[in-house]
C-alpha cells in the first residue's frame, strides 16, 4: 500500500516529523518499506503558458517558444515534441535550481533561451520523459509549481501483513496512526447525497454468505469528458494509480480512501436486473481487460439478464463497462466474503486491487458510506443526477462477530506482565473494541469492530494489548524450566566429527543446490528417476538431486575454470529419490530423503610442495580418506570395498562400500565417457556414503592384552592377477586359528620377472597366544596351513 | 731439558697436530705403545743404579701419565668436533614449509550453524531435523495456513504436486515434534528451506533457517524476548547489543513479532548494509498459536509455548562481511578458504 504522507495527515493531525511518523508505523506493525519524496529538490519553477511556437531557424528538432509566467514573456528554446501554443507547463525560470542543473541564460544553435520547459523526469516526478509535463488548463500561470502540485510531500510505502486488511485504505491507516500517536482521528464527514431522481436498478443476492450486502446507486446524465481534478489525480498518482476518467478515478479514489473496492456499470448496457450468484457450468465472460475467461464452478459472479457481467470482487466485464459515451451509470459497492474469494483470483491467474482487498477482508459495514462518498465526489466532477442509494442485504448472512472472552489472567500468562484492569479497558477503548466487564473473575466480553477481520480469538486481543502496551516496553526475562540433561548416545558418531575428519584430510566443505540440471544428473545417475519440480526457476534447477555429484561436479568445474586444479570438496545433505513406477501424484511415502556425505577429488595427491614428488591422486588416496572416516565408527573391519559396475564410474576403478554386507556407499573414478559428456578434462574421483550407516558406532569393549611374545612371519605369494586382496584375506581367515592376530598386505608387484597373468603379493602374518608362548613348530604349522589353503582355493604358489 | 721433558714436549706437539682418532692412535702408539718412546725409556731403567731407579721410574711414569692425559683430552676434543661436524652437516633449512600440512575447512554456513546450535545446546535445547520435501499439511495446514490463506502468498513455494512441496520454513519440524513428543520440551530445528526466488546478491532459492520452540506449562512473551535477546548478544559477542521487537503476523503465532537487531556494522548509526536504518531484520517470533497446539494434540490452556526463527545465512553474511549471498553456493575454493 502506497500513499501520500500529506493525505494521511488529513486524517490525523500529528505533530511529528516524517521520520518519527514512519518509525511509529513500523513499530506498530505497519512496516514502512520505503519513503520517497514526491519530487526532487528544486526551486524557481512556476506554471508557465506557451503563448506561441516558432520553428528554430537552424535546427529541425528545436522550436522557439514564447512563454508567459503572468508577469512577462520569455523566449525559450525547446526540443520537446509536444511543445505547442496554449498548453501550460512547468517553466524553470533563469536562476531556478533543478536536481541536476542551474538554469542560466543560454544560446541554443544561435538563438537566445531564457529558462527551460520541464518534463516530469526533470522535476524528479517520474521516469517519463516523453515530452513536456502538461498541466491542467486551469493551472494558475505564475504559481510556484511546488505549491500548486503539492510537491512537499512523501510517498510512504507500507508492506502490510495479510491480517491488516483494514489498512488498505487511508482511513484505516489514519485510525492506526491516531492510536499510536495518541491523537484524535479526524472523522471524515460523508454526507448522504439526497436523491434527485427516483431511478433505481434491481439487485438480487442469491449467493448467501458469499455476498450478503450490495450497495447500489443510479447516477444519470454524467459528463465523462469532464476532467478529474488535479488534486485527485495527484493523490492517485502517489498511490501508484493512473488516472483514466472521472468514474474510474473516483472509484479508485474511494477504494484508496476507505478501503472499499467499487465498480461502475454503464446503466444503459445493463439488462433486466443484477443477480449475484455462483457460476453455472459452461459459462464464460469477456472481461474489461479484453480477456475471455471460461468460468470454473464455484466462481462468484455478478450477472444480469444477459449472463455474467463481472467476476465478483475481481474484475468487471466488457459488455457493461463504462466508455467515453457513457451517460448513465450504476455504482456497485458490495461486500464479498473473504472465504468466497479465497484463491479465486489466483485460479484465473489474476490479481487486482479489488481481489487483494476482498480476500483479506473489507469492512462489511462500509458499503453505503463508500456509495455516498463516491456519489459526492463524482457529481462534483461530472455533474448528473443521483438516484437513491439502495442497500440490498441478507441480514442473516452478514459475518458473525461473536463476543470474545478476554481474561486478565490470560494476558498476564501470555505476556508475562500485569496490565491493570483500567489500562486494559483504556486500551480496548483506544482500539475501538467495545468491551463489557464480566462479573466475578476479571474478564471482559469484547467485540471486534467490523473493519478488523483478524480478531477472532483471545490471543488476537492479547496481541492488540501488547501492541498498544508496546512490544519493546514488555519485560525481558529468561525462561525458567526444570533442568534435564540432553541425552546423547556414545554409540553415535557425531556429524561434526565426520566433517572434521574430512577437513583434516584436506577437504573443503561445499554447499550446493538441492535441485540440479536434469541432463547432468541423468549422466551421473541414470538409474534413478529424479523428482521434478512443477515450478522450477530454470532448467538448471529443475529436478531434485538423486545424488550430490551433479552439484559437486558443477562446483569442481567452477574451480577448474579459475585455475584451481587441485580440488577436494565434500558436502553433507539430503538426496531425494522416488519409489519406482508411481503413476499418480507422489506422496511423502513415495519419496526417500537420505542424508549422505559426498565428495569430489581431482588433481595432485598433495598440494604442490618442494618436499613431495608430484603425482596425481589415485583411487587409493581417496579410499584412504574414506577409510579414515569409517574408522570413526570403531568398526573399520565391518566395512568392505568390492568392485562394482556403476553407469557413471570407471568399471575397473569403482567400489561398492558395504557395512556388514549392507551397501552404504560408492567410491570411484568418473567414467571417461561421463567425464567427457560433462565437459571435464581430467580424472575425477567421486564418493557418496549413507550418513546414517556410518554414524553407528560400536561401543568400545576392552579385552585383556596377551603378555606373551608375538611372532611375525612374512610370505610372498604368486596369484592370478585377478585375485583380489579381499579374497586372499578371506581364505586366510577361514583357515587360520585365533593365534593369527594380525594380517598385513605389505607389497603387491606385477611386472618384470613374473608371469604377466600373475602378481606377487607379500603378506605379514603376526601370531600370538593369549596365555603362553607359541612354539616354532606351532607357528610353522599355522603358516603351512595358510599356504596350503591359498594353494587349493586360489592357486597361489609361494614365490621362491 | 732432559730427554724425558723433550719427549713429553714432542708428544704434546704431536697430539695437538692430530686431526682425527686414527692419527691420535698413531701418536699414542708412538709414545705409549709397546715400542713407544716412553715405553723405551722404561727399558733404560735397568742401566741405572738401583737407588736411582725408583725416582727415574716415577718420572717416566709421570711423563706417561701426562702424555696419556694429553691424548685423552685430545680424544674428547676430537669426539666433540666430530659430533659438531656431523650435526652441522645435518642442518636443514627450517624455513622451508612442512609437508602435508594442508587442512580443508568448514563452510561458513556450518560455522555459523555450529555456533548457534552450541549456544542453544548450552541452554538445554535439543536439535531436531526433518524432511525437506514436505506435505502441504505439515508445511501449511497444521500451522494454521489453510489452502488459499493470503499469508501463503508470503511463501513462494516450490511444488511437486498440489500436496507435495519443498518446505518453505523449518516450522514443519515443530509440528512433527509436537505430534510425537509430550511437552515440556525445547528444541531447535536447523535446516535448508526453499522459496521461489531468482538468485541475486541478497536472495537464494535455497537457504538455511534455524527455528526454536519451547513448550511448557508456564512461559510467556517476556521469556521469548529474553531468550532471543540473550542468543543474539551471545552470537554477536556484544553484551549491550540492542534488539527490538515489532508487531507482525504469522498464522502460527499470536502474538507475533519481527526481530530486529541493532546493525552490528554501524552499531545503529546507519550504513549501507542496514539501508541507513540502523537495524537489521534477523527473524520472526511469537507465542505458539493455540490452534497449532491443538492440531498437535496439546491443550493450549495447559501449555503455552514460544517459537522463533532466524536466518543464519544472512547472519553469516553480515558477520563475515560477505557481499553476495551467491558466493556461498558457488564453492570457489579461494572464497571458502577465507573461513578456514
Amino acid at each position: 500500500m502506497k500513499f501520500s504522507e500529506n493525505w494521511l495527515r488529513e486524517f490525523v493531525d500529528v505533530d511529528v516529523s516524517t521520520t518519527e511518523l514512519v518509525d511509529k508505523l513500523t513499530m506498530a506493525g505497519l512496516e514502512v518499506d520505503a519513503v520517497d519524496p514526491v519530487a526532487a529538490v528544486f526551486d524557481g519553477v512556476v506554471v508557465g503558458e506557451i503563448v506561441s511556437v516558432e520553428p528554430h531557424p537552424d535546427a529541425d528538432k528545436l522550436v522557439v517558444c514564447r512563454v508567459s509566467d503572468a508577469d512577462s514573456e520569455y523566449q525559450v528554446v525547446c526540443g520537446a515534441p509536444n511543445a505547442r501554443a496554449g498548453i501550460k507547463i512547468p517553466y524553470a525560470r533563469v536562476g531556478a535550481r533543478l536536481p541536476d542543473l542551474k538554469i542560466k541564460k543560454a544560446r541554443l544553435r544561435g538563438v537566445e533561451s531564457s529558462g527551460m520547459l520541464c518534463s516530469e523526469q526533470e522535476l524528479g516526478l517520474s521516469e517519463s520523459h516523453d515530452g513536456l509535463m502538461e498541466l491542467p488548463e486551469d493551472a494558475p500561470v505564475g504559481a510556484d509549481i511546488r505549491g500548486y502540485l503539492d510537491l512537499d510531500d512523501n510517498i510512504i510505502e507500507l508492506d502490510l501483513t495479510p491480517n491488516r486488511a483494514d489498512c488498505f485504505g487511508l482511513l484505516g491507516i489514519g485510525r492506526e496512526t491516531a492510536l499510536i500517536a495518541g491523537a484524535p482521528l479526524k472523522s471524515l464527514v460523508i454526507d448522504e447525497v439526497a436523491a434527485v431522481s427516483q431511478r433505481t436498478f434491481p439487485v438480487e443476492l442469491s449467493a448467501g454468505d458469499a455476498c450478503p450486502r450490495f450497495g447500489g446507486r443510479v447516477i444519470e446524465g454524467i459528463d465523462l469528458n469532464a476532467k478529474t481534478p488535479q488534486w485527485m489525480k495527484e493523490k492517485l498518482r502517489r498511490s501508484g494509480v493512473r488516472s483514466i476518467d472521472p468514474v474510474v478515478d473516483v472509484t479508485n479514489y474511494v477504494m484508496l480512501e476507505l478501503g472499499q473496492p467499487m465498480h461502475a456499470y454503464d446503466l444503459d448496457r445493463l439488462q433486466g436486473g443484477i443477480v449475484v450468484r455462483q457460476s453455472k457450468r459452461g459459462e464464460s465472460i469477456h472481461l474489461l481487460d479484453g480477456t475471455e475467461v471460461a468460468l470454473q464452478p464455484d466462481t462468484l459472479l455478478i450477472t444480469d439478464d444477459s449472463g455474467p457481467i463481472g467476476i465478483a470482487g475481481i474484475m468487471g466485464g466488457a459488455s457493461t463497462m463504462c466508455t467515453a459515451s457513457t451517460i448513465n451509470i450504476f455504482l456497485e459497492s458490495a461486500f464479498f466474503a473473504p472465504l468466497a474469494l479465497a484463491g479465486q483470483a489466483r485460479r484465473y491467474g489474476m490479481h487486482t486491487d479489488a481481489s487483494h482487498r476482498f480476500e483479506r477482508g473489507v469492512d462489511w459495514q462500509g458499503q453505503m458510506r463508500a456509495i455516498e462518498r463516491a456519489t459526492e465526489l463524482l457529481l462534483d466532477i461530472t455533474g448528473g443526477t443521483a438516484g437513491p442509494a439502495i442497500e440490498t442485504v441478507l441480514p442473516d448472512s452478514l459475518p458473525e462477530r461473536p463476543k470474545i472472552r478476554l481474561r486478565a489472567a490470560r494476558i498476564e500468562r501470555l505476556l508475562g506482565v500485569t496490565v491493570s484492569d483500567a489500562e486494559v479497558e483504556k486500551m480496548l477503548e483506544q482500539l475501538h473494541f467495545p468491551a463489557e466487564r464480566e462479573a466475578g473473575e476479571t474478564a471482559w466480553q469484547v467485540s471486534a469492530p467490523s473493519h478488523r477481520f483478524d480478531i477472532s480469538i483471545e490471543e488476537d486481543l492479547i496481541e492488540e494489548i501488547a501492541r498498544v502496551y508496546g512490544y519493546n516496553t514488555l519485560p525481558v526475562r529468561m525462561p525458567r524450566m526444570e533442568i534435564t540433561m540432553i541425552r546423547s548416545s556414545e554409540a553415535d558418531v557425531s556429524l561434526d566429527a565426520i566433517k572434521d575428519q574430512f577437513v583434516a584430510r584436506g577437504y573443503q566443505e561445499a554447499v550446493t543446490y538441492s535441485f540440479v540440471d536434469e541432463g547432468s544428473q541423468r549422466i551421473l545417475d541414470p538409474e534413478h528417476e529424479p523428482i521434478g519440480l512443477a515450478n522450477p526457476i530454470s532448467s538448471e534447477m529443475s529436478v531434485m538431486r538423486t545424488s550430490c555429484w551433479p552439484g559437486l561436479l558443477k562446483s569442481l568445474q567452477h574451480n577448474l575454470n579459475r585455475q584451481q586444479g587441485r580440488v577436494r570438496l565434500f558436502e553433507t545433505g539430503l538426496r531425494f529419490r522416488q519409489a519406482p513406477n508411481i503413476d499418480r501424484d507422489l506422496t511423502m511415502e513415495d519419496v526417500s530423503q537420505e542424508m549422505v556425505i559426498s565428495g569430489v577429488a581431482c588433481g595432485s595427491v598433495y598440494p604442490e610442495n618442494w618436499g613431495d614428488v608430484e603425482r596425481p591422486a589415485d583411487f587409493f588416496d581417496i579410499k584412504g580418506d574414506i577409510e579414515s572416516v569409517l574408522d570413526l565408527t570403531g568398526a573399520a573391519a565391518a566395512f568392505t570395498f568390492e568392485p562394482v559396475r556403476h553407469p557413471s564410474l570407471h568399471p575397473g576403478q569403482s567400489a561398492l562400500i558395504s557395512r556388514d554386507g549392507r551397501p552404504v556407499g560408492l567410491v570411484g573414478l568418473l567414467d571417461p565417457r561421463a567425464e567427457q559428456a560433462l565437459d571435464l578434462d581430467r580424472p575425477v574421483y567421486l564418493f557418496e556414503i549413507d550418513l546414517v550407516a556410518i554414524r553407528e558406532k560400536a561401543l568400545p569393549s576392552s579385552v585383556v592384552l596377551s603378555r606373551f611374545p608375538e611372532v611375525r612371519r612374512d610370505i610372498a605369494l604368486l596369484v592370478d592377477a585377478t585375485v583380489t586382496a579381499n579374497r586372499i584375506r578371506e581364505v586366510i581367515h577361514e583357515v587360520a586359528n585365533e593365534t593369527l592376530t594380525n594380517l598385513k598386505l605389505f607389497d603387491v608387484y606385477q611386472g618384470k620377472g613374473i608371469d604377466p597373468n600373475r602378481k606377487s603379493v607379500a603378506l605379514g602374518l603376526t601370531f600370538q597366544h593369549p596365555s603362553r608362548t607359541l612354539t616354532d613348530q606351532e607357528i610353522n604349522e599355522s603358516v603351512d596351513d595358510v599356504v596350503a589353503a591359498l594353494a587349493t582355493k586360489i592357486e597361489a604358489s609361494l614365490r621362491s | 731439558m732432559t730427554d724425558l721433558e723433550q719427549i713429553v714436549s714432542d708428544a704434546e706437539a704431536a697430539v695437538a697436530a692430530t686431526a682425527d682418532a686414527a692419527e691420535l692412535d698413531r701418536v699414542r702408539v708412538q709414545y705409549l705403545g709397546k715400542k713407544g718412546e716412553l715405553t723405551a725409556q722404561l727399558k733404560t731403567l735397568g742401566k741405572l743404579a738401583a737407588e736411582d731407579r725408583p725416582k727415574a721410574g716415577a718420572e717416566i711414569n709421570a711423563a706417561k701419565g701426562k702424555v696419556q692425559a694429553l691424548i685423552d683430552a685430545r680424544q674428547q676434543q676430537l669426539d666433540a668436533d666430530a659430533i659438531e661436524a656431523k650435526l652441522e652437516a645435518e642442518a636443514v633449512d627450517v624455513t622451508l614449509p612442512g609437508r602435508n600440512a594442508e587442512r580443508g575447512g568448514l563452510h561458513p554456513f556450518t560455522l555459523s550453524m555450529r555456533r548457534i546450535v552450541r549456544f542453544f545446546n548450552s541452554a538445554g535445547y535439543e536439535v531436531v531435523e526433518g524432511p525437506e520435501i514436505e506435505d502441504d499439511y505439515h508445511n501449511f495446514e497444521a500451522l494454521n495456513l489453510p489452502a488459499h490463506h493470503p499469508a501463503r502468498a508470503m511463501h513462494d513455494t516450490f511444488y511437486f504436486n498440489p500436496n507435495l512441496l519443498l518446505r518453505t520454513h523449518t516450522s514443519p519440524v515443530q509440528v512433527r515434534t509436537m505430534e510425537q513428543r509430550k511437552p515440556p520440551f525445547r528444541i531447535i530445528c536447523p535446516g535448508r528451506v526453499y522459496r521461489v526466488d531468482t538468485p541475486d546478491p541478497s536472495h537464494l532459492p535455497m537457504f538455511n533457517q534455524v527455528e526454536g520452540l519451547l513448550i511448557d506449562r508456564e512461559t510467556n512473551f517476556a521469556e521469548l524476548k529474553g531468550t532471543v535477546v540473550d542468543f543474539l548478544r551471545a552470537f554477536y559477542e556484544n553484551a549491550s547489543l540492542e534488539v527490538r521487537f515489532r508487531p507482525s503476523y504469522f498464522p502460527f503465532t499470536e502474538p507475533s513479532a519481527e526481530i530486529d537487531v541493532q546493525c552490528v556494522l554501524c552499531l545503529g548509526d546507519g550504513c549501507r548494509t542496514c539501508g541507513q536504518s540502523g537495524w537489521l531484520e534477523v527473524g520472526g517470533a511469537g507465542m505458539v498459536h493455540p490452534k497449532v497446539l491443538e492440531y498437535s494434540g496439546i491443550d493450549p490452556e495447559e501449555f503455552t509455548g514460544f517459537a522463533f526463527g532466524m536466518g543464519p545465512d544472512r547472519m553469516a553474511l553480515i558477520r563475515y562481511g560477505v557481499e553476495d549471498l551467491r558466493s556461498f553456493v558457488e564453492n570457489d575454493l579461494r572464497f571458502l578458504r577465507q573461513f578456514n
